[in-house]
């Protein structure tokens, strides 16, 4: 029997999703992601990052990207390798697992992203400890999500593709309600 | 109630789960006092508290916490990992 081809899909279809106020909500394409764990100690996945991929390890909080793609701090012991496929000497060093289409990424951008993000999220979005290129793990709407600082005025969230359609609810209402507000 | 996570800096308390009061266990497999006492029997302190703390809706390590009852005043916090947890 032919083994059945599974295809990942994005879970949310790609593109702008509101744009209010010069504010926008765009679905990102999904990229090529893959999660690294390298269990107790992370020397050995620091070292073969740099040999096959050229990136280092970001620290907790961090974000390391170059032309080829980008490494994101992902929590305790977890990594995300974000763009290029990963190479198979990395096996020796951490567990990789397939997430290209376990998350869902969107970008909020524009003057009122910091506003709408106050609303969903406890995390401080201020540039002193939210500074450009930063990640965090945090709730975004309830939901356990990671936000990384991409722009001066932009934000990438993740959240499980599970609740993708309610990031997405969410952050319209959110931004409607934001601009409103400004609009009185 | 804020606490500093030592991965993610000063996050809010809605990000963290109780997980319960941090105790020493008992030796031994058999069954007596202290192993009544080490899962049923809970003191309800009015001052210092040792608890553990997830970080669930952030980074998701389990936090060995020393804080005041009496206060919501934050000692210390450390990761349980490596802390004799």
């Amino acid at each position: 029997m032919a083994e059945p081809m599974l295809k990942a899909q994005n879970a949310l279809p790609q593109g702008e999703a509101l744009v209010l106020g010069d504010t926008r909500i765009d679905v990102l394409p999904m990229p090529r992601m893959t999660s690294l764990m390298p269990g107790p100690g992370h020397a050995a996945l620091a070292k073969a990052l740099r040999k096959h991929h050229g990136l280092d390890l970001p620290d907790p909080g961090g974000r390391v990207s170059s032309d080829e793609g980008e490494c994101l701090w992902f929590g305790l012991g977890q990594y995300m390798l974000i763009g290029p496929a990963p190479s198979p000497l990395l096996a020796g060093a951490a567990t990789l697992t397939e997430q290209s289409d376990a998350w869902t990424s969107v970008l909020l951008e524009g003057p009122l992203a910091r506003q709408v993000l106050a609303r969903l999220t406890p995390l401080d979005l201020r540039d002193a400890s939210l500074p450009l290129g930063a990640t965090a793990r945090s709730e975004i709407a309830h939901m356990m999500g990671s936000l990384t600082r991409v722009g001066s005025e932009a934000f990438r969230l993740m959240v499980f593709r599970s609740m993708a359609q309610t990031l997405l609810h969410e952050l319209k209402d959110t931004l409607e309600a934001v601009a409103a507000r400004q609009a009185l | 109630m804020r606490m500093t996570c030592p991965l993610c800096g000063a996050r809010d308390l809605r990000e963290f789960t109780f997980r319960g009061a941090a105790l020493a266990r008992p030796e031994g497999d058999d069954w007596n006092e202290a192993w009544h006492d080490y899962l049923h029997l809970r003191d309800n302190p009015a001052g210092e508290s040792r608890e553990y703390w997830a970080h669930a809706a952030g980074c998701g390590a389990v936090l060995l916490v020393t804080r005041d009852t009496r206060t919501h005043e934050i000692f210390a916090v450390e990761q349980a990992r490596g802390a004799g947890a």
